[in-house]
């Protein structure tokens, strides 16, 4: 049990697939404008995340290794399609503002990495805990910066004011750049120093050292 | 003797590089997908519909709200809801055969048979393609239009803007501009649904005495009927506003039809 627990807890923050792996970094940049949209996503995509890999975990043995891809892409797009269908249903007004971004699930690395890295080799409950674990993984990076983009942004939290706009009489001043796609960036990246200065070890090893230049004198 | 389980773990023994298990195993894959999806979306369509016509409503029910006094009018006029027709815009004339309720205006104006190409020395809104056909809403008593409703919409800065234009009786000045659609920048253009920058539009002047459409929205503040102040830091959603309610109110838009209704009547 000890090492199926490990599926689920590691990629929280050791091994997380946002800031770790920097997959999934342009649903996490559309989406986290505000924090309802940002939850609607993480749910659509851990949904996504666990029930692909349970299916194809259930089939690993007889998936043909020629059109093992194709075979998980299926997989995966039919269930977001079905998720998608289920949020237009379900929850319109969100739906509305995810917009074209459960679609693209289906092209999230996250979703496809998992399927062909773990799902694949793994027998069903690992592959449902691992596929949790970083649906939840990517869940925690997005309402982080969603709760920041739109706290700073627009002074609410899920609608409701926290910080009261000056424009209203409270003396907030909105910063606007936190509403604009650049901010995910920042968000993201502040986030992954900060994850990276507490623990030192996943601090990448240059690829190219740099040479020191010799100035000729 | 034929026995489909015997098949089925025949099937399931073969090589996993067999021919027969590759095509095998795609079929299988491909056919419960599409039998899921199908199966949702057939399931949840009603369900879908039905929240695409609130909203549709919805927009309609907020944008009577702004117009002052007319939820008056209609409560003298016994009704709720505004007369929705359909008018052939290249005649002016209403189209009779076609059911407004059953009329979709954005799949009518990607088909070929229902639209035309707008030629492009009047395409300012870069549409490209129109539909004949377009639905007005009126509000009339005992044959006399008290206000139309116009559909419009054009490309802003990186989405397509659309929005309903309510005119006064006079077919001269705006009663109400409401957006229903945008994708612009938050922030930035997206401020056109801002309600205090769509306050300003109520009582100005679309065409002048001669009958040209001089509606503009300007840089900077206006300074006639017929300007409206454009929006600071968004000057392609203001011209986007600005172009479609010209290309629309014009001679390949509504032209022909407001020109009879004013030489005419309903």
């Amino acid at each position: 049990m000890g090492a199926n627990l490990d599926h689920l807890i590691k990629p929280l923050i050791a091994n997380n697939p946002v800031t770790l792996q920097i997959l999934g970094i342009c649903s996490a940049l559309a989406v986290t404008t505000s924090l309802s949209t940002a939850l609607v996503m993480s749910a659509a995509l851990t949904g996504v995340l666990v029930l692909s890999s349970a299916t194809i975990s259930v089939i690993r043995h007889h998936i043909p290794n020629v059109i093992r891809l194709i075979v998980q892409i299926v997989v995966i797009a039919s269930l977001v399609v079905v998720i998608d269908e289920l949020l237009q249903a379900f929850a319109f007004e969100i739906s509305r503002k995810l917009s074209i971004f459960v679609g693209l699930i289906v092209t999230n690395c996250l979703v496809l990495g998992r399927a062909e890295a773990f799902a694949m080799r793994n027998p069903v409950w690992p592959s449902v805990l691992d596929g949790l674990g970083n649906g939840l993984g990517y869940s925690l990076v997005l309402i982080i910066v969603g709760t920041v983009r739109e706290l700073f942004g627009t002074g609410a939290l899920l609608g409701y004011t926290v910080l009261t706009p000056a424009a209203e009489g409270g003396w907030f001043e909105p910063f606007g750049l936190m509403q604009l796609a650049p901010s995910g960036f920042f968000v993201i990246a502040l986030l992954i120093w900060a994850i990276r200065s507490l623990r030192v070890e996943q601090v990448d090893t240059p690829e190219f050292a740099m040479k020191r230049s010799e100035v000729t004198r | 003797m034929f026995s489909p389980l015997a098949n089925w773990r025949h099937f399931l023994a073969r090589q996993n590089e067999d021919r027969v298990k590759i095509f095998g195993v795609a079929f299988l894959v491909a056919l419960t997908s599409a039998v899921l999806v199908s199966v949702t979306s057939v399931t949840l369509k009603p369900l879908q519909e039905a929240h695409l016509e609130a909203e549709r409503a919805a927009r309609m029910a907020e944008m009577l709200d702004r117009l002052p006094g007319l939820r008056d009018v209609m409560a003298d006029l016994g009704g709720d809801a505004l007369d929705t027709r359909l008018v052939n815009l290249d005649t002016g004339e209403f189209a009779t055969d076609v059911d407004p309720n059953a009329f979709d205006p954005a799949a009518a104006a990607l088909d070929p048979e229902t639209s035309v190409a707008i030629p492009s020395e009047v395409d300012v809104t870069r549409l490209g393609r129109r539909a004949k056909l377009a639905p007005v809403h009126l509000l009339e008593r005992d044959g006399e239009l008290l206000l139309i409703v116009l559909p419009v919409s054009g490309k802003g800065y990186q989405s397509t803007l659309r929005a309903m234009l309510a005119l006064n009786a006079d077919l001269v000045t705006v009663s109400a501009l409401v957006i229903t659609e945008q994708g612009e920048t938050p922030g930035i253009g997206a401020r056109v649904e801002d309600p205090a920058w769509l306050d300003l539009w109520p009582g100005k002047e679309i065409v002048d005495a001669t009958g040209r459409i001089v509606i503009s929205v300007v840089r900077g503040k206006a300074t006639a009927p017929y300007e409206v102040d454009g929006i600071s830091g968004a000057t392609v959603t203001s011209n986007g506003v600005s172009n479609m309610l010209r290309y629309w109110l014009g001679g390949h838009g509504f032209g022909p039809f407001l020109q009879r209704l004013r030489t005419e009547g309903l």
